[in-house]
C-alpha cells in the first residue's frame, strides 16, 4: 500500500515537467504574440515573454497557465477594450508592463479581469493608462502583490479603481503601489481578505474602500493624500492595524471614514495632518486603541448613534479639535488617553492626571454649525470662550470625559 | 529723519522697558522650547502670544513714548527740522526697537534650539514677520491716537480701547454675525472681515503655516481658493502693508495740523 | 525783522491771539510781558511754527513762515519747560542736537559758563530742575543764531547762573542779535529790555520802551506801570 503511494508520487514528480512545456514569445521567435502562445499552450504550460513591445487585444486565458514576462515586456492594448481575461483556475501573470487599455466606462474596461477563478497570482506587474487595473469577480484564494498601478483619474465619474474585488473570498493583496485611480483598492461583498503593506496615494476618492465586506483586515498600509484615506461602510469585523493615514485634505476628506460598522479593531494606526482623522457614523462596538492622532483638523468626529465604543490609550497631539461629538454618549468610553492640550496636574505622580479631561470644546460645536467660523481659530476671543466653557460647561456634554488622562504620551 | 530715528532708537534700546520686553521674549522662548518637548506646540503658543501681546505692547509703548517725549519733541520742533521727520523718526525708532526685541528675544532661543536646521523654520519666520508687522501697525495706531489727544489719560484709554476692540471684541461680533446669518453664504464676508482687522489677518497668515491648512477644505471653496494659493498669501501681506501705511499717513496728517 | 499781520489763534473756544499786529525790529532785546494765559508763549511758538495760526501772516525778513522749516536755522529757542529724554546723558544730548542741527556751535564755552562739566556724564533724568535749565540754556545759545527766543529763561536758576545769563544776553545784544524774552521777573526785564510788548487776553495793550510805558501810565516804577495797565483792563 505504502509503496504504491510512493510510486505514484514519484511518477507525478517525474512526469510533471514532461507534461508542462515552456513556450517562448519574442519579437524574433516563431511565436510573436501572447495570444498565439496561449492558443498553442496546454494546461499547466509556462509562457515566457521576452523584453519587447507586444500589441495585443482580448487575451483570454481559459486554462491553467503561468505567464511570465522577462525584463518587463510591454503589452499594449491600443485602447481597444479589455486586455487580459482569466476564466480558469491556477493562472499566474507576472512581470508585465501593461498599458493603453480601453476607456469604456460602461463596460468597465480592465487590464486584467478575473472571473470565477481560484488560486490565481497577479504579481510584479506595472499598469499605466488604464481604466481599471485588476478587476476580480466571484473568485477566491488569489494573490495580488508587488504591482505598481499608475492611473490618471481626474473625475470620479469617468475613472476606475486600481484593484477591484466583487464577491470574492480569501484574496491577499500585498505590497502594491497604487496612485491616481478612483479608489485605490475596492472591496464589495468580499470576505476573509487581507490588505497588507500597500501604498495607496493621490486617489480621487478613497485609498481603500470596503462595502458590505465582512471579516477582512488591513495592516501596515500607507494612505497618503487621497480624497479620503480609507472608507469602511456597512461591514463587520474589520481589523485595521498599524496603518498610516496622512494628508487627506479637503471638504469631505477623512483619514478614515466609518459608516455603519460593527465590531471593528482600530489599533496602532497613525493619523497625521488629515482634515478629519476619523469620521464615524452609526458604528458600534469598536475598539480604538493606541492610535496616534497628530496635527489633524479634527481627530475624531462622531455623528449619529454610536454604541459601546472604547477609546483607550490613544495619543491626541496638537489637533485643532480633538473630539467633536453631536450625539448622546451611549455607553462609549474614553480612558487613559494622552491629550496634548491637557493642563491638569498629577500630584500623586502615578502618571495619571488628577483632573479629568473634557475633549470637546464649545468652539468645535460652533464650527460644526458654521464652518466659516473656523477662521477664528486660536483667536483670543475663542480662547476666552473655550476657557469659560471649560470652567463652567453649559453647552458641551459633561458625560464625554476622560477620567484617566495620561501625563505622558502612550507608547 | 534718520537722526531722530537713531536717537529715539538708542533712547529706547537703553530704557529699562525694552530690556524687560526683550527679557520676556527670551524667557518665553526658552520656557517654550526647553520645558516643552514639541516645537509645533511651542509655535502654537507663540501664535497666541504674538496676536495678543505684540499689539498690546506696541500700543502701550507707542502711547507712553509719545507722551513721555513731548517736551523733547517741542525742543526738536524749534530746530530746523521738518515736522513730519520728527514724528516719523520717533515712530520708527519705537517700532524698530520693539521689533528688534521681538526678533532677538525669540530668535536666540530658537537658534540655540537648532531651529534653522529644522523644517519648522518657515513657520517661525512667518511668526516673526507677522509679529514685526503687528508691532509697526499698532505702534503707528497708538502714535496717531496719542497725537490726537492732548490729555495723556484719555489718549492712553483710547489706545487700549482700540487694542481691545481689534484683539477681542471684533472677533466676538464677527462670530455672532456668522452664527446669526449661518444660512447665507459667508465666505466673502468672512474674508472681508479678516482683511479688515490686522490682528485677524496676522493670525490667519500664521495659521496657514500651522493647522488651518488642514481645515481650509472644510470651510468652503472660496477660502480654499484664496488661502490655498500664493495669490491669497501675497494679497494678505499687501493688506498688512496697507494697514501699516494708513496709520503712518494718519500720523503725518495729524502732526502737520497740530499745535505744540 | 519779524512782522505779525492780523494773526489769530484759538484753541477751541479759547481765543488766545486776537488779530495781533506786531513788528519786531532787528537788533536789541524785546520783552513780551503779560499775565499767565495771556498768549505770550503762543505768540512765541507761532514764530517758531510750533503753533499754526488760524488766519493772518507771520513773516520773518519778509518771508512767510507757514509750513517752512529752514528759517529756523537762524533761530535759537529756549523752551519754557526743560524736559529731556531721561535715558540720555547730558553730553549725548548736546552732541545729538549738534548732530541734528548743523552750524557753528560754541558748546564748550557755554558748558564752562553754566558750570555743567560735572554733569556731562549724568543721565538727564537724574538732574535737578535748575541744572536742567542750565543745560537748556546751553542748547539754546549753542548755535550763535541772529534771533534768540527765550521763554522764561530765569526759572529755576541760581543767582550765579542768573548773572551769567544776563551777561550773556547783553553780550549777544552787543553782537547785534535780536533777543525775544518772556519773563515774570520784572526787574530782569526792566534791566535788560529795549522794548516791551504787553499782551492781555490775546490783545496787545502796549508796545514801546519802558520809559514810554512809565510816561503813559504816569508811574515811576516799572512794576506799578504794568500793574496799572492790568487794573485799567480789569475794572
Amino acid at each position: 500500500m505504502n509503496n504504491k503511494k510512493w510510486l505514484f508520487f514519484v511518477f507525478v514528480i517525474i512526469t510533471t515537467p514532461l507534461l508542462s512545456s515552456t513556450i517562448e514569445v519574442c519579437n524574433n521567435c516563431s511565436i510573436k504574440s501572447l495570444n498565439e502562445a496561449i492558443k498553442l499552450a496546454k494546461p499547466n504550460d509556462v509562457i515566457k515573454v521576452k523584453k519587447g513591445i507586444y500589441k495585443e487585444t482580448n487575451i483570454i486565458i481559459d486554462k491553467a497557465l503561468t505567464i511570465i514576462g522577462e525584463n518587463l515586456p510591454t503589452i499594449d492594448g491600443q485602447l481597444k477594450g479589455d486586455l487580459f481575461k482569466i476564466i480558469a483556475d491556477n493562472v499566474i501573470i507576472k512581470g508585465f508592463n501593461i498599458i493603453n487599455v480601453g476607456k469604456d466606462f460602461a463596460n468597465s474596461n480592465t487590464a486584467i479581469r478575473i472571473q470565477r477563478s481560484k488560486n490565481f497570482e497577479i504579481s510584479s506587474n506595472r499598469f499605466e493608462n488604464i481604466l481599471y487595473a485588476i478587476y476580480i469577480e466571484k473568485s477566491s484564494k488569489g494573490k495580488i502583490n508587488n504591482n505598481k498601478i499608475y492611473g490618471n483619474a481626474i473625475t470620479e465619474i469617468n475613472s476606475g479603481n486600481g484593484i477591484h474585488l466583487w464577491d470574492c473570498k480569501s484574496i491577499l493583496i500585498t505590497n502594491n503601489y497604487i496612485e491616481k485611480m478612483r479608489d485605490g483598492i475596492y472591496l464589495e461583498f468580499a470576505s476573509n481578505c487581507e490588505v497588507d503593506n500597500n501604498i495607496s496615494t493621490k486617489n480621487i476618492r478613497y485609498g481603500l474602500h470596503f462595502m458590505f465586506s465582512n471579516d477582512n483586515s488591513y495592516i501596515k498600509n500607507k494612505f497618503i493624500n487621497n480624497g479620503a484615506g480609507v472608507a469602511v461602510m456597512f461591514s463587520k469585523n474589520i481589523k485595521m492595524l498599524n496603518n498610516h493615514f496622512a494628508k487627506n485634505w479637503g471638504t469631505a476628506s477623512y483619514g478614515l471614514l466609518l459608516k455603519e460598522i460593527n465590531d471593528a479593531e482600530i489599533r496602532h494606526n497613525v493619523f497625521e495632518e488629515n482634515t478629519i482623522a476619523i469620521n464615524v457614523e452609526g458604528s458600534n462596538r469598536i475598539n480604538y486603541e493606541n492610535n496616534n492622532f497628530t496635527s489633524n483638523g479634527w481627530a475624531l468626529k462622531v455623528r449619529g448613534a454610536c454604541y459601546n465604543n472604547v477609546f483607550i490609550k490613544n495619543n491626541f497631539l496638537y489637533n485643532s479639535f480633538d473630539v467633536s461629538w453631536n450625539t448622546k454618549m451611549n455607553d462609549n468610553l474614553f480612558k487613559q488617553n494622552y491629550w496634548s492640550e491637557y493642563t491638569g496636574y498629577d500630584l500623586d505622580l502615578d502618571g495619571v492626571g488628577d483632573v479629568p479631561y473634557r475633549p470637546v470644546k464649545l468652539f468645535s460645536y460652533i464650527v460644526n454649525k458654521t464652518p466659516e467660523a473656523v477662521i477664528l481659530l486660536r483667536s483670543l476671543f475663542i480662547n476666552l470662550v473655550d476657557f469659560s466653557e471649560k470652567v463652567t460647561p453649559v453647552f458641551t456634554p459633561d458625560f464625554l470625559i476622560d477620567d484617566e488622562p495620561q501625563m505622558k504620551p502612550n507608547i | 529723519m534718520y537722526k531722530i530715528l537713531k536717537y529715539s532708537f538708542y533712547d529706547l534700546i537703553r530704557s529699562r522697558w525694552s530690556f524687560i520686553y526683550l527679557l520676556f521674549y527670551l524667557l518665553l522662548g526658552i520656557v517654550l522650547l526647553f520645558l516643552n518637548s514639541n516645537l509645533s506646540n511651542a509655535i502654537v503658543t507663540l501664535l497666541n502670544v504674538i496676536t495678543v501681546l505684540v499689539p498690546l505692547i506696541g500700543t502701550i509703548f507707542g502711547v507712553m513714548y509719545y507722551y513721555d517725549s513731548k517736551e523733547f519733541t517741542e525742543l526738536l520742533l524749534a530746530q530746523p527740522i521738518k515736522r513730519s521727520n520728527i514724528f516719523l523718526g520717533q515712530y520708527f525708532g519705537v517700532a524698530i526697537s520693539l521689533s528688534i526685541s521681538l526678533i532677538i528675544g525669540l530668535g536666540l532661543p530658537f537658534m540655540y534650539y537648532g531651529l534653522f536646521v529644522s523644517d519648522k523654520i518657515f513657520e517661525f519666520l512667518t511668526l516673526i514677520i507677522v509679529g514685526t508687522f503687528l508691532t509697526f501697525i499698532f505702534t503707528a495706531i497708538s502714535f496717531f491716537i496719542a497725537i490726537s489727544f492732548e490729555n495723556k489719560i484719555k489718549g492712553f484709554g483710547v489706545a487700549i480701547l482700540v487694542w481691545l476692540l481689534l484683539a477681542v471684541i471684533y472677533d466676538g461680533i464677527f462670530l455672532i454675525f456668522l452664527v446669526y446669518f449661518e444660512q447665507y453664504p459667508l465666505d466673502m464676508f468672512s474674508l472681508g472681515a479678516i482683511m479688515s482687522n490686522p490682528i485677524d489677518l496676522a493670525r490667519t497668515l500664521m495659521l496657514l503655516k500651522l493647522d488651518i491648512s488642514a481645515l481650509l477644505g472644510y470651510t468652503g471653496a472660496v477660502f480654499k481658493k484664496f488661502f490655498g494659493t500664493n495669490y491669497g498669501v501675497i494679497l494678505s501681506y499687501l493688506v498688512l502693508i496697507f494697514w501699516t501705511i494708513i496709520p503712518i499717513l494718519g500720523i503725518l496728517w495729524k502732526s502737520n495740523k497740530k499745535d505744540f | 525783522m519779524i512782522t505779525f499781520h492780523d494773526v489769530k489763534k484759538d484753541f477751541g473756544k479759547l481765543e488766545v491771539l486776537k488779530k495781533i499786529n506786531l513788528k519786531i525790529n532787528q537788533g536789541g532785546i524785546f520783552a513780551i510781558l503779560g499775565p499767565n494765559g495771556s498768549g505770550k508763549t503762543t505768540l512765541i511758538k507761532s514764530i517758531l511754527g510750533m503753533v499754526i495760526p488760524q488766519s493772518g501772516v507771520i513773516k520773518i525778513d519778509n518771508q512767510n513762515i507757514l509750513k517752512q522749516w529752514k528759517y529756523r536755522e537762524n533761530i535759537d529757542y529756549l523752551p519754557q519747560i526743560a524736559n529731556f529724554p531721561a535715558n540720555l546723558k547730558v553730553m549725548e544730548l548736546i552732541n545729538m542736537i549738534k548732530d541734528i542741527r548743523k552750524g557753528n556751535y560754541r558748546d564748550q564755552e557755554l558748558i564752562q559758563l553754566f558750570r555743567i562739566i560735572p554733569f556731562l556724564d549724568k543721565k538727564l533724568g537724574h538732574l535737578s530742575g535748575g541744572t536742567k535749565q542750565r543745560v537748556n540754556l546751553v542748547l539754546a545759545f549753542m548755535f550763535d543764531s541772529p534771533l534768540i527766543i527765550l521763554d522764561e529763561p530765569t526759572s529755576g536758576l541760581d543767582p550765579v547762573a542768573l548773572i551769567a545769563l544776563k551777561e550773556l544776553i547783553i553780550k549777544e545784544k552787543k553782537a547785534g542779535k535780536t533777543i525775544i524774552i518772556t519773563s515774570h521777573i520784572m526787574s530782569f526785564v526792566e534791566e535788560l529790555s529795549d522794548e516791551i510788548v504787553f499782551i492781555l487776553d490775546g490783545n496787545i495793550h502796549f508796545q514801546g520802551t519802558i520809559s514810554d510805558l512809565k510816561k503813559q501810565t504816569n508811574q515811576d516804577n516799572f512794576e506799578y506801570a504794568i500793574a496799572s495797565i492790568l487794573k485799567e483792563n480789569y475794572v
